[in-house]
């Protein structure tokens, strides 16, 4: 093995375990959602290349009103489904959706983008 | 969204009030709860089955809008409607206030806030309490006047939703990206490899000062094709990378920037490169691909808005306008204006705007659009009207009864656009790969690339390049995203054109796959209701003077035996005569005197009580009997005169509907309360040979459970509203609609027009659609797992077969849009129409 070649082996696995660090051993804080007067627990999420914040922690039992406001064109973030509540909403570009839920069961629930490219966690407890 | 008060003697009040969102039986007591915790109510029940609230309460200590309030703090809607009044001259905010307040007292008026802003007044009010014309009144005693509305918009001065506009904004976008980078490309091709061409070899040879300067203007050239017509790779990169995640933006901005970095250090820096032969640029690479993509992105935007070709369909058939009578005037109002209770005008040709019940006059209507039956349906004063069907032939005035967000049509498009947006349980494969997909894509290239640098034929670096390039290019995590919700967009929107209603993806995969369907009869094999079927004489009697008396005498009661046979005889062009001495035989049949003689209409045990001697009629009544209808005897002054049958009668189409089901191999079951021998008569003139009769309507999911613990995926048929519990037992519950009333909440399917061959036609597309998923999820699965592979360079120690980052990205392109364009298929399903 000449040197150049040990050097872009080094590199190489370098590379791969910056990649497996990068993206899948992320840990997120999650973001408490606010309680209204009017009784719903709120918050504002972001969707622009993923949602910010990705995860939002809730307590059950009480309804959730998430408002998205996207803010690209890339035709994949158009819709959010939250599959485990039969529910989903387009998102047109720059314009507030609420998302209403009512969270029965404590537990962690997913929403996506229909191609699953984005996602994001509500987390019920 | 109705109400309704009616006082009470004690001086509370009693009022219903619609709620919205109950799903399940944990719902009721939870809203009970809030509503009795209010000071003042007395008592409060809540009924599922018709989603309202009956609440007790003290007028002085509770209002209305405290219950309603209530109701919404707990997650559920609950009751009123909005209009927005348009006011003249209003110019102060006293005036503002005299409005607010006048409309407040009006009793049934929750809310009302005016606005100097927009010259008019929200009110919120609950519909069955107030009408248009007592908020008028109140603005007028405040000393204003409703402003005239302003003419609504003609459909040409529609212009497109703003995503439309959008989408069409970056289709164009896109392809001018797309038409710069192919310009560039061609000379870029061409100039880059100078030792193919004949002449170009001569005038640029290898290492010279020439062909240095060339491929460092081509650099130059190639520079805005990355930064513009790529940009979108770039700042899609960047928007995942800031949440730690990538697809396929970051897969073709790698791919594409290694092409260019790689290239500038051959053109700057040659001497670096051990050989002259390896300073080889890859401007081409990079301009390629970006076209290609971009191309692709473009053409996959097109195809994908067509997919939702039947919702839009669907909105455009909301009207804009509705010819309303207000103060005995018919004006033209915005069809956002109209309310509950307002007279609608309806002329040949229009489009019916709103829900209602037909008051005046009679037409026949198109309801193809909502529920895919093509022959026009007749209607009479009585009759619910749909908004959005078209009036053909007759002009007609009818009550509205649901308008806005409640009418049939604003329920079918949120239905179909929520179903569109859910998930089919297949889609779980995906969502399971899709996290990992990119980032081992990334990895594979390294790897890729690291092998061929290690253990590549020279020269390495060229071909560790190339290597890692290709595989990051042919990678397409899109075609594996799209694959399962394109061609659920596809089908239900399908279904919706069919007058099928589908209410998740989860519906549409299990639909595929019923072992057995239980059909109800009531109403569902059957019409639902009894109509005359047989007459039978007795010597020397008429048929029409048999069916005349019995008519004649049966006009007078309320039964629906009685109502079936003067329909009948009507239908058959015979005028009835005036019955007297009219007297109903509880149990036993009707008597009275008709032209001067003695009827007497019944059953056996009324003619032996009468001494009625009945002969051969006997055998004639046994007969009937046996083929599941009532029949009755007809006895004219003591003498037997003949028979009279009535049945509830199979629909046209079930037969055929049945037949097919049988035929795609479905076992067909019939369900019913009705004793035996009723049920096995018409179960043989439909074709089914498993029968379930004298079935408590409670025991219903009981039976629905028996057949599911045979092994089978069942099915069940019945009416939304009594079947409810077995519509929600069985693996998918098929509502048969009833008018207007489409949101039915315990069923997965709903089929708006009240057919069995809707069940058909529904099976068939969730067949359909989900043979349609799973060629886009074999091909787009095979078709990474293969070129991955190839790009990584796995056939090239075999077969010497490397393939070029220009065909990945060629492949990569056209296998998203291959996706989409298969689900786009689907739009040319027909379903096959059975004749009976």
């Amino acid at each position: 093995m000449t040197p150049d070649r040990w050097v872009v082996l080094v590199l190489g696995l370098f590379l791969v375990a910056f990649i497996v660090w990068f993206f899948w051993l992320k840990q997120t804080k999650g973001v408490r959602a606010a309680e209204t007067s009017s009784g719903y627990q709120e918050v504002m999420v972001l969707v622009k290349g993923g949602y910010t914040p990705d995860t939002i922690i809730v307590r059950h039992g009480k309804p959730v009103r998430i408002n998205f406001r996207r803010e690209e064109t890339a035709g994949c973030s158009d819709k959010v489904i939250f599959a485990d509540f039969q529910k989903s909403a387009e998102l047109p570009t720059g314009e507030l959706v609420p998302v209403e839920l009512m969270p029965k069961e404590p537990g962690e629930y997913a929403f996506a983008c229909p191609m699953g490219m984005f996602r994001g966690r509500l987390i019920v407890e | 969204m109705l109400a309704r008060t009616e006082p009470l003697t004690t001086g509370h009040e009693k009022i219903v009030l619609q709620i919205g969102g109950m799903t399940c039986p944990h719902c009721p007591p939870a809203i009970e709860n809030a509503l009795k915790s209010i000071p003042g109510v007395c008592n409060a029940r809540v009924n599922l089955a018709n989603a309202s609230a009956s609440v007790d309460f003290d007028p002085t200590r509770a209002k209305v809008a405290d219950l309603l309030h209530a109701v919404r703090a707990i997650g559920y809607s609950a009751g009123t409607a909005k209009v927005r009044i348009p006011i003249k001259y209003m110019h102060c905010s006293s005036c503002v206030v005299r409005i607010e307040l006048a409309l407040q007292l009006t009793p049934g008026v929750l809310s009302a806030r005016a606005s100097l802003a927009t010259n008019a007044v929200d009110v919120e009010y609950q519909p069955e309490q107030t009408t248009f014309a007592e908020l008028q009144h109140a603005i007028e005693s405040a000393g204003h006047r409703v402003a005239e509305p302003k003419p609504a918009k003609t459909p040409e001065e529609q212009e497109l939703s703003p995503e439309e506009v959008a989408q069409r904004e970056e289709y164009r976008a896109l392809m001018r990206k797309f038409w710069f980078a192919a310009a560039v490309s061609i000379p870029v091709m061409g100039l880059s490899y100078p030792d193919l061409i004949p002449g170009l070899r001569e005038w640029m040879p290898a290492g010279s000062e020439t062909r240095r300067i060339v491929w460092a203007l081509l650099g130059v050239l190639s520079v805005p094709v990355l930064l513009w017509s790529g940009s979108q790779f770039f700042t899609g990169m960047w928007d995942a990378l800031k949440h730690r995640a990538a697809n396929m933006h970051t897969l073709i901005a790698i791919g594409i920037s290694a092409a260019f970095l790689y290239s500038i250090v051959a053109v700057a820096w040659p001497s670096l490169f051990p050989k002259m032969s390896l300073a080889e640029v890859f401007w081409d690479v990079t301009d390629v691909v970006v076209a290609l993509v971009t191309l692709g992105l473009a053409l996959e935007l097109k195809a994908k808005g067509r997919t939702s070709e039947a919702i839009k369909k669907l909105i455009g058939l909301q009207p804009k306008t509705a010819r309303v009578v207000r103060d005995g005037r018919e004006i033209d109002l915005p069809v956002e204006e109209v309310i509950v209770g307002d007279v609608v005008v309806v002329r040949p040709g229009d489009k019916v705007p709103v829900d209602g019940d037909v008051q005046e006059g009679s037409s026949s209507i198109d309801e193809s659009m909502l529920t895919g039956e093509s022959m026009p349906v007749d209607k009479q004063i009585g009759d619910e009207v749909m908004g959005g069907t078209i009036n053909k032939t007759g002009s007609f005035k009818f009550k509205a009864t649901k308008v806005g967000k409640d009418t049939a049509l604003a329920n079918i498009i949120r239905m179909v656009k929520d179903a569109q947006g859910s998930k089919a349980p297949i889609q779980r494969v995906v969502d399971a790969v899709s996290g990992y997909f990119v980032p081992a894509v990334m990895i594979l290239a390294v790897l890729s690339f690291v092998a061929w640098y290690l253990f590549g034929p020279e020269p390495r670096i060229i071909y560790a390049t190339i290597v890692l390039v290709t595989t990051l290019i042919i990678a397409c995590p899109c075609a594996l995203g799209l694959a399962t919700p394109t061609s659920l967009t596809v089908g239900i929107g399908k279904g919706a054109e069919n007058g099928i209603l589908i209410r998740s993806g989860d519906a549409l995969q299990t639909s595929q796959k019923l072992d057995s369907i239980i059909l109800d009869k009531t109403g569902t094999i059957t019409r639902g209701e009894p109509a005359l079927t047989d007459v039978v004489v007795a010597s020397g009697r008429k048929e029409e003077e048999i069916l005349r008396l019995a008519a004649s005498l049966e006009r007078g009661s309320e039964h629906p035996l009685g109502e079936a046979i003067v329909k009948g005889t009507e239908a058959r062009n015979v005028k009835l005569a005036d019955a007297e001495g009219f007297t109903a035989i509880p149990g036993q049949g009707v008597s009275g005197r008709i032209d001067g003689h003695d009827i007497l209409l019944g059953n056996a045990k009324l003619m032996r009580e009468r001494n009625i001697v009945l002969g051969a009629l006997v055998n004639h009544w046994e007969q009937l009997a046996g083929e599941g209808k009532t029949p009755m005897y007809v006895a004219i002054d003591g003498q037997p005169g003949g028979l009279v049958a009535v049945a509830d009668t199979v629909k046209p189409d079930s037969k055929a509907a049945i037949e097919t089901l049988t035929r795609l191999g479905i076992e067909v079951v019939m369900l019913t309360g009705d004793n035996e021998r009723t049920a096995k008569a018409i179960a043989r003139q439909v074709g089914i040979e498993r029968v379930l009769a004298e079935v408590l309507p409670d025991g219903k999911a009981h039976e629905v459970q028996k057949l599911q613990l045979e092994g089978k995926t069942v099915g069940m048929v019945g009416d939304g509203i009594n079947d409810a519990p077995a519509l929600a037992q069985a693996d998918v519950g098929f509502a048969i609609g009833t008018g207007t009333d489409v949101a039915i909440e315990a069923s997965d399917v709903t089929l708006i027009k009240g057919s069995l061959q809707g069940v058909v036609t529904a099976i068939e597309i969730s067949r359909a659609t989900m043979r349609n998923v799973r060629q886009n999820l074999i091909g787009a699965f095979g078709y990474n797992a293969l070129g991955i592979p190839v790009a990584m360079g796995v056939l090239y120690p075999f077969l010497g077969l490397l393939l070029s980052p220009i065909i990945a990205a060629a492949a990569m392109a056209f296998s998203s849009v291959t996706v989409v364009t298969n689900a786009n298929r689907l739009r040319f399903f027909e379903p096959k129409r059975v004749v009976s």
